[in-house]
C-alpha cells in the first residue's frame, strides 16, 4: 500500500518510519530538507522537499494512486488544503488531516474530512488522569459518521463527496 | 449591506475602503496588531485585531449576519478555511477568496467558495495584453473559467492565411466572430477570408487552447517571432 505524508515533523515522521517498517511505500513531503534529520538514516521510503499543498508537487510524487493521505504539518489551514486537494482532486479515499484548533477540527469533521485534533486528545488525556469523564469526541481520528477510535486502514465506504455535497449545500 | 474582510493587506485595505465609500457596514480581521493600527488609521475604528480563521472570531465579528464575507489575505490555505467556516459554519450566502496560486481557482469553486480574485491571473493578463505581438491574448474568462474569450494575431506564417473559417480543423465549441482588419471591425463569416494582420476574436473552451493556437497561429517559434516582430 502506498501512503503520502505531507510536514515531517515529529508526527509526520514517526509515521512515516512506522508505516516504512512494515513494508508499506512511504513518500513524505516538507518544505524544509533540515526537517528529514527527524527520519532516521536508514529511512526505506522517499523524502522530498516541495510544497504539499501545490497541486503539480502532489502529482509529481505520485499521489494519484496512494492509498493514504495524511496532512501532518504544523498549520491548520494548510494541512486542510492539502487534504482536500487530496481527496476531492487526485480522488484519495483515506485522508487524515492534522487540525489542531478544536473548533476548527469539529468544523472540517462535520464537512465529512477525517480530523485528528491534538489539542482535544491531549486534554482529554489530562483531564482522564486527573479523574474526569472522557470526552466522547476526542478519540483518534474522526470522521463525520464513526466518532470511534478508527485505524488510518479501514475505508469503511467512509463518505466520499460528502464534502462535496455539503458544499454545494 | 453587512460585510466581513478577512486580512488587511494592501488588498483588504482598499477594497474596505471603496466598499465604506459605497455606504456598505463592514469590518476588516487583521491577525497583526502593526497592520491593524495603521488600518484604524486610515479607515476608523472598524477593525478587529484578529485572526479570521479561528472560528470565534468569526463570530465575534458578526459572520452570522454577513451577507459576504472576502478572504483576502497572502495565503491561500487561509482564505479557503475562512470561506468555508463562513458558509458551513454561518451559513454566510456570499463567499468570495483571493487565490493566488492559479491553479487552486478550480478547487475552490469546488468546494463552494463563490467568487475567486486571482490577483496573480490579472496581472498575467495585464502583461499579455502589454506585450504587442504576441499571437493569442487572453482577454477574459467566460462561465467561472470553463470558456475563454481570447484575440489571435494571424501572422504571415499563419496555416489561416488565405483559408476560409471552415477550411480550419477547430476545436469543438469554439467560435470564431469577430475580425479586426486595419481600422474595421466585422463579423466572421463563413465567405471570409483569413490575410496577415488580421486579429481575430474567438471563444474557445479552456482545454481547445492548444488545438486553436495551432490552427490559427501555427507550430513553431512563438516566442521567437513574437520577439522578432
Amino acid at each position: 500500500m502506498r501512503a503520502v505524508i505531507v510536514g515531517c515533523g515529529r508526527v509526520g515522521a514517526g509515521l512515516a518510519e512506522r508505516l516504512a517498517r512494515v513494508g508499506h511505500e512511504v513518500t513524505i513531503i516538507d518544505v524544509s530538507t533540515d526537517a528529514f534529520r527527524r527520519l532516521e538514516e536508514d529511512f526505506p521510503g522517499q523524502a522530498i522537499r516541495a510544497d504539499g499543498t501545490d497541486e503539480d508537487v502532489l502529482r509529481r510524487v505520485g499521489i494519484e494512486g496512494a492509498d493514504w493521505f495524511y496532512a501532518l504539518t504544523e498549520g491548520d489551514n494548510r494541512n486542510v488544503l492539502a487534504a482536500q486537494l487530496a481527496n476531492e482532486t487526485f480522488g484519495v479515499e483515506n485522508v487524515v488531516a492534522k487540525i489542531n484548533d478544536p473548533v476548527r477540527a469539529e468544523a472540517y469533521t462535520m464537512l465529512g474530512l477525517a480530523t485528528i485534533c491534538r489539542t482535544r486528545l491531549l486534554i482529554d488525556a489530562l483531564a482522564r488522569f486527573t479523574g474526569l469523564e472522557p470526552d466522547p469526541g476526542a478519540t483518534g481520528v474522526r470522521d463525520v459518521e464513526s466518532h470511534h477510535d478508527h485505524g488510518p486502514v479501514e475505508s469503511d465506504g467512509g463518505q466520499p463527496g460528502a464534502m462535496a455535497g455539503a458544499a454545494e449545500r | 449591506m453587512y460585510i466581513v474582510v478577512v486580512g488587511g493587506g494592501k488588498v483588504g485595505y482598499y477594497l474596505a475602503k471603496e466598499l465604506l465609500e459605497a455606504g456598505h457596514e463592514l469590518v476588516i480581521l487583521e491577525k497583526s496588531s502593526d497592520r491593524a493600527r495603521q488600518i484604524a488609521d486610515g479607515l476608523g475604528s472598524i477593525v478587529l485585531n484578529r485572526d479570521g480563521c479561528e472560528g470565534k472570531h468569526l463570530a465575534e465579528a458578526g459572520a452570522n449576519r454577513a451577507a459576504i464575507v472576502a478572504a483576502v489575505t497572502g495565503d491561500d490555505e487561509d482564505n479557503l478555511v475562512v470561506c468555508q467556516m463562513a458558509k458551513h459554519h454561518f451559513d454566510v450566502p456570499r463567499t468570495i477568496a483571493r487565490v493566488n496560486n492559479p491553479k487552486n481557482e478550480e478547487l475552490f469553486r469546488h468546494l463552494g467558495v463563490d467568487e475567486i480574485i486571482s490577483p496573480t491571473r490579472m496581472a498575467l493578463a495585464s502583461i499579455e495584453q502589454d506585450i504587442p505581438v504576441h499571437e493569442l491574448l487572453h482577454l477574459a474568462q467566460l462561465m467561472g473559467g470553463e470558456m475563454e474569450l481570447v484575440e489571435a494575431q494571424i501572422g504571415e506564417d499563419s496555416p489561416a492565411v488565405g483559408r476560409r473559417p471552415s477550411d480550419l480543423n477547430l476545436p469543438e465549441g469554439c467560435s470564431l466572430f469577430l475580425l479586426l482588419r486595419g481600422e474595421s471591425v466585422q463579423p466572421i463569416k463563413s465567405d471570409t477570408v483569413f490575410q496577415a494582420g488580421d486579429k481575430v476574436l474567438a471563444v474557445s473552451r479552456s482545454d481547445g487552447e492548444a488545438m486553436l493556437r495551432r490552427q490559427l497561429i501555427g507550430d513553431g517559434e512563438r516566442a521567437g517571432a513574437a520577439v522578432g516582430s
